[in-house]
C-alpha cells in the first residue's frame, strides 16, 4: 500500500512560516481575549477534549459496573448519577459543539474566503458561555451529581429527585445559548461574508452541512431552553405546568424537550457529514458525486428534522394517531441521510482511493453510520419500537450514529486539517493503527448491545440477569480497546506539535480555499481577498495551478 | 469588480429611511386596532370572540413587523428569516396540539 | 508577503468605500457590516420567537383542556389595566421608531428625546404590571404553596370580579386547574417583563451614548437593531394581551 497522495515540501529546507495566527501574539491574555476564529477554535478544541475525557471516564465506570450482573462496583443510585452525567457531558458539552465549534470555527471563514466570522466577539462570548456551562456541570458532579437521565424527564426531575437538577439545568441552558450564538454566527457569515465568485453552489459541502446544522441550532435550541426554565420554576416556585397533581401534563415537557433533542441529533451529525464530504472527495480524487443532491440533502435533513420528534414518545401515551403520523414522517427523514451515503459511495466508484488516516475514519463512519441510521428506521417503525424501546437496542442505535458516526467524523476531520491548524503532519503509521483500533473497539463495544437489546436487556440499570453477562463482558472489553484507540491520538498529536513533519500549504493536494494558503494561516487568513473562479472539488483546476507554478519556477531557475 | 457593479451593489444595500408620516399612520392604526379589539371583547360573539381577538392581534403585529421593523422595505433574506421563524413556531404548536386533540379520539 | 503565495486571484485592491473608524477590520465595507449585524439581530429574534413559542404552545394546549378554569381565571385580569398597558407599549414602539428615524437623519436632540420617552413609557408599563402583580399576590393567585382557590370555588366571595362576570362556582377538580393558568400567566408576562427590563437598561446606556453623538454620525446599526428588539417585545405583548385578557371574557 504505497499509494499515497501526500506531498510534503522538502523537509531539509521547509520551515513553518514565521508569521502565522499562532505566533502573532503571545501570552494567555492574547488567547483569552482573542477575536480570531482560528484561536477560538483551538480554545474549543482544548476544552472539548477535557470534557470528552471526563465523559469518557464516566463511560468507563458504567462499563466496569456492567461487567458483572450484580450492582457491585457502586450503589444503584450512584450508577444513575454516573450515566446521567455521562449523557449530559457527552451530548451538551462534547457532541453538540464538537465539529462546529472546532473545525467549523476554524474552517468556515477560510473556505468561503473571509477574514473572520461575521461576529468575532459573539464567537468569543459563545466560548465563554460554553466554559461557564461546563464549569457548572463539573460543579454539579462534584457536589453530588444528578440522576434524572440526560432527558430530565418530568415528573421525576420536578418532584421526585433531590439531586442537583437546577444546576445541571442551568448548565445546559447556558451551553444552549453558546450553541445558538455559534449557529447564528455561522448563518450570518455564510450569507454575508463569502468572497467574490463564491456562489452558493461553489461552497464546499462542509459549509452547506454547517449551514443546515446552524439552522437547527438557532430554531430548536430555544425550545429546550424554555422547557428547562419551566422545570426550574416548577422545582423552585412550585408552578404547575408539568405537574400532574395540578393537572399539568408531563408529556408536554417531552414534546418540548424532543422538539429540540431530535433536531439536536442532527446538529450532532450534520457537521460530521460535512467532514466526510471533504475527506471522501480528497482521498478519491473526485468531485463529490451529486454535489447538489448532497448539498440539498443537508437542508432537507434540517427541515424534516422538525417533524419527527414524537418518535421518542411512542410508548409514553401520545395519541395513536400521532404515533402513526410521526412514524411515517420518521421514514421520510431517513431518505436524505441515505442520499448522502449513496452519493459518497458513488464518489468512491472509479476514484483513485488512498488510505490515509482521515480516509480510514471516513470508511468507519460510512459503515457505522449506515448501521446506526438503518436501526433508526427500525425504531421509527412504531410496531418494532414498542419491543425495542428503552432497551440496549436504543443505546446501540445512538452510539452507532453518535460515536460511530460523529466521533469518527470528528477524528477524520482533526487528522485531515491538523496540518492546516498546526503546520505539521501527524505520524501516519501509528495513526492508521489508532483508526483501526478504534473501529475494532467500537464494534466490540456496541454491536453486542444490539443483541442485548433484542433479547430484552433494559437500559439504565446497574444490574441485569446473569444470562446477559457474556455479551456485557464483550462490550466492556471492547470499551477498553476503544479507550486505547482514543488515547493514542492524544499522545501522537501532541508529539507531532513539535516533531511532526512540516506540512506545507497543501499536503493532501486538496482543492478547498483553505489549502491554498500557508499553514498555519495568517491571522487575517488571506493577504488579498480571494476571487473564486471554479467549482468546488475541481482537481483539474488544482493540477493546472500546480503546472503553472512549476513553469514559473523553471523560468526563475533558468533566469 | 467594475465600478458600475459596485455602484449597483451599493444601491441595493442603500438603507430605506421610512418617513415619520408612515409611522404616525401606523401608530393611529395600532391605536384604532386596540380600541376595536377591546370593544369586540365586550360583546358576546361566542365562538368568534377568540378568532376576532387573534385576527386583530395578528393584524397589529403584522403592521409592527412590516413598518416599525421595516420588513416591508427589507431584503428577501430578512423576509425569509421571519417566515422561517413563524413556520417553525406553527409546526411546534400545530403538531403538539394535534397529539392532544387526537388523544380524545381513543384507539382505533 | 508570507513565503506561500496565494494561488487564487486577489480582488482588486482599489477600494471605492469609505473607511470610517467603526468599520471593523474583517469586513469589506460599511454596508456589509451593517447588513451582517441586522441579519444577526433578526436571527436572534427568531430564537426569541421559539423561546416564547414553547410557552404559547403550553398555553394553547391547557386552554383547550381546561377551558372553564381558564375562562374563570382570566376574569381575574383587569382589561382596563391590560388595555392601558397595550397603549403604553404601542406608543413606546412609535417613539422608538421615531428615534431610529432621528438617528438615520442625524438629529441628535430628537434621538435623545425619543429614547427618553421610550424609556419612560417602558418604565410606565412595568409600573402598571407591578400593580397587577401585587393584586395577584394579595389574592393568593400566585401559583405555588399559598395558592388559593377561593375566587373560583366561591366566586361571590370575590365581589368585584363577580359583579362584572357573574361566574358560576367551579367544581374543585376544575378549579384546581386555574393554577396552571396563573403559572403560564406569570411565566409569560414575567419573561416578557424581563425582556422589558433588559431593554430599559440598554436604553439607559444608549441615551448616555446618544448624548455624546455616537449614533448621529452615520453609524446607526446599534439603534436600528435595538429598535428591532423593542418592537419585537411589543409584538409579543400584543399577543399576550389577546390571549390572556381578551379571548375568554365570555363563556
Ligand atoms: C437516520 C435516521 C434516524 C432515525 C430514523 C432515527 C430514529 C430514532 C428513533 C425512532 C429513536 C427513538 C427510539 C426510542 O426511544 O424508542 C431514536 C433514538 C435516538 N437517536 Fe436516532 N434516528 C436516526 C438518526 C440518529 C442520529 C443521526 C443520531 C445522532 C447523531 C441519533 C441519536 C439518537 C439518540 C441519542 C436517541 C436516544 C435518545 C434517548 O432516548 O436517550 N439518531 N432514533
Ligand atoms: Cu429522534
Amino acid at each position: 500500500m504505497s499509494a499515497t497522495i501526500v506531498s510534503l515540501p522538502d523537509q531539509s529546507t521547509a520551515r513553518i512560516p514565521k508569521m502565522n495566527y499562532l505566533s502573532k501574539e503571545n501570552g494567555l491574555l492574547s488567547w483569552l481575549l482573542t477575536g480570531d476564529h482560528k484561536r477560538i477554535a483551538i480554545l474549543y478544541l482544548i476544552s472539548l477534549s477535557f470534557f470528552f475525557f471526563i465523559g469518557g471516564a464516566l463511560a468507563g465506570l458504567i462499563r466496569l459496573e456492567l461487567l458483572t450482573p450484580q450492582a457491585d462496583l457502586m450503589a444503584t443510585d450512584t450508577y444513575n448519577k454516573v450515566f446521567t452525567m455521562h449523557g449530559v457531558i457527552m451530548i451538551f458539552f462534547f457532541l453538540v459543539p464538537s465539529v462546529p465549534a472546532t473545525l467549523g470555527n476554524f474552517l468556515i471563514p477560510l473556505m468561503i474566503g473571509a477574514k473572520d466570522l461575521a461576529l468575532p466577539k459573539v464567537n468569543l462570548l459563545s466560548w465563554y458561555l460554553y466554559i461557564a456551562g461546563g464549569t457548572l456541570a463539573i460543579y454539579t458532579m462534584a457536589t453530588g451529581g444528578v440522576d434524572t437521565g440526560w432527558t430530565f424527564t418530568t415528573p421525576l426531575s420536578t418532584h421526585y429527585v433531590n439531586t442537583n437538577v437546577l444546576t445541571t439545568g442551568l448548565a445546559v441552558f447556558i451551553a444552549g445559548f453558546s450553541s445558538i450564538f455559534t449557529g447564528l454566527n455561522f448563518i450570518v457569515t455564510i450569507h454575508k461574508m463569502r468572497c467574490p465568485g463564491m456562489t452558493w453552489f461553489r461552497l464546499p459541502l462542509f459549509v452547506w452541512a454547517h449551514y443546515a446544522a446552524s439552522i437547527l441550532m438557532v430554531l430548536a435550541t430555544p425550545v429546550v431552553a424554555i422547557a428547562i426554565v419551566l422545570v426550574a420554576l416548577e422545582r423552585t416556585l412550585g408552578i404547575g405546568v408539568f405537574d400532574p397533581t395540578k393537572g399539568g401534563d408531563p408529556l408536554l415537557f417531552q414534546h418540548l424537550f424532543w422538539f429540540y433533542s431530535h433536531p439536536a441529533v442532527y446538529i450532532m451529525i450534520l457537521p460530521g457529514m460535512g467532514v466526510i464530504s471533504e475527506t471522501i472527495s480528497t482521498f478519491s480524487r473526485k468531485r463529490v458525486f451529486g454535489y447538489t443532491a448532497v448539498a440539498f440533502s443537508s437542508v432537507a435533513i434540517a427541515v424534516f428534522g422538525f417533524f419527527v420528534w414524537a418518535h421518542h414518545m411512542f410508548i409514553m401515551g401520545i395519541s395513536n394517531y400521532a404515533v402513526l403520523v410521526f412514524s411515517l414522517l420518521t421514514m421520510l427523514v431517513a431518505v436524505p441521510s441515505a442520499i448522502k451515503i449513496f452519493n459518497w459511495t458513488f464518489t468512491l466508484y472509479k476514484g483513485s482511493i488512498t488510505f490515509e488516516t482521515p480516509m480510514l475514519y471516513t470508511f468507519g463512519f460510512m459503515g457505522l453510520f449506515t448501521i446506526g441510521g438503518l436501526t433508526g428506521v427500525f425504531l421509527g417503525t412504531s410496531g418494532t419500537d414498542i419491543h425495542l424501546t428503552e432497551t440496549y437496542f436504543i443505546v446501540a442505535h445512538f452510539h452507532f450514529v453518535m460515536v460511530g458516526g460523529m466521533l469518527m467524523a470528528f477524528l477524520a476531520g482533526i487528522h485531515f486539517w491538523w496540518p492546516k491548524m498546526t503546520g505539521r503532519m501527524y505520524p501516519e503509521k501509528i495513526s492508521q493503527l489508532a483508526a483501526v483500533i478504534t473501529f475494532i473497539g467500537f464494534n466490540f463495544t456496541f454491536f453486542p448491545q444490539f443483541i442485548l437489546g433484542t433479547l430484552g436487556m433494559p437500559r439504565r440499570y446497574a444490574s441485569y440477569p446473569p444470562e446477559f453477562q457474556v455479551l456485557n463482558v464483550f462490550s466492556t472489553a471492547g470499551a477498553t480497546i476503544l479507550g486505547v484507540g482514543y488515547l493514542l491520538p492524544v499522545l501522537y498529536l501532541t508529539w507531532s506539535l513539535k516533531y511532526g513533519a512540516i506540512a506545507g500549504n497543501n499536503p493532501w493536494q486538496a482543492t478547498g480555499l483553505e489549502w491554498q494558503i500557508q499553514s498555519p494561516p495568517l491571522t487575517e487568513n488571506f493577504t488579498v481577498t480571494p476571487i473564486m473562479d471554479h467549482e468546488a472539488y475541481d482537481y483539474e483546476w488544482l493540477e493546472n495551478q500546480n503546472l503553472a507554478k512549476e513553469k514559473s519556477k523553471e523560468v526563475t531557475h533558468a533566469g | 469588480m467594475s465600478e458600475q457593479n459596485e455602484k449597483a451593489k451599493h444601491d441595493e444595500h442603500a438603507h430605506h429611511i421610512v418617513s415619520p408620516k408612515v409611522y404616525v399612520v401606523i401608530l393611529i392604526a395600532l391605536l384604532v386596532g386596540t380600541a376595536l379589539t377591546v370593544w369586540a371583547s365586550f360583546i358576546d360573539l361566542g365562538f368568534w370572540n377568540p378568532i376576532i381577538a387573534l385576527a386583530i392581534a395578528t393584524a397589529k403585529a403584522t403592521l409592527v413587523v412590516l413598518f416599525f421593523m421595516g420588513v416591508k422595505y427589507s431584503t428577501k433574506l430578512t423576509k425569509l428569516t421571519v417566515g422561517a421563524g413563524i413556520f417553525t413556531f406553527l409546526t411546534l404548536v400545530s403538531m403538539t396540539l394535534a397529539d392532544y386533540i387526537s388523544r380524545a379520539w381513543g384507539s382505533w | 508577503m508570507p513565503d506561500s503565495p496565494v494561488i487564487v486571484h486577489g480582488a482588486s485592491e482599489a477600494d471605492h468605500h469609505e473607511h470610517p473608524a467603526y468599520l471593523r477590520h474583517h469586513f469589506e465595507s460599511v454596508e456589509q457590516q451593517a447588513d451582517a449585524a441586522g441579519f444577526a439581530m433578526w436571527l436572534f429574534l427568531v430564537t426569541e420567537v421559539m423561546f416564547f413559542g414553547g410557552m404559547f404552545t403550553a398555553y394553547l394546549i391547557y386552554r383547550n383542556w381546561y377551558y372553564p378554569a381558564f375562562v374563570a381565571a382570566s376574569h381575574q385580569l383587569d382589561v382596563r389595566w391590560g388595555t392601558l398597558n397595550t397603549l403604553v407599549l404601542i406608543i413606546s414602539s412609535f417613539t422608538m421608531a421615531m428615534g431610529v428615524w432621528c438617528a438615520e437623519t442625524r438629529r441628535k436632540k430628537g434621538l435623545v428625546l425619543c429614547l427618553m420617552l421610550t424609556m419612560i413609557l417602558g418604565l410606565g408599563f412595568l409600573g402598571i404590571k407591578s400593580i397587577e402583580y401585587s393584586e395577584k399576590i394579595e389574592k393568593h393567585h400566585v401559583p405555588g404553596f399559598h395558592y388559593s382557590l377561593q375566587s373560583f370555588t366561591d366566586p361571590q366571595s370575590d365581589s368585584a370580579v363577580y359583579a362584572e362576570y357573574h361566574d358560576k362556582p367551579l367544581p374543585l377538580d376544575m378549579a384546581r386547574h386555574t393554577e396552571i393558568y396563573f403559572s403560564l400567566y406569570f411565566a409569560l408576562t414575567g419573561m416578557h417583563a424581563l425582556h422589558m427590563i433588559i431593554g430599559i437598561a440598554i436604553l439607559g446606556f444608549m441615551i448616555f451614548r446618544a448624548q455624546a453623538g455616537a449614533y448621529t454620525s452615520g453609524h446607526v446599526t446599534f439603534v436600528e437593531n435595538f429598535g428591532l428588539y423593542w418592537h419585537f417585545v411589543d409584538v409579543i405583548w400584543i399577543y399576550l394581551f389577546a390571549l390572556l385578557y381578551l379571548i375568554s371574557r365570555h363563556q
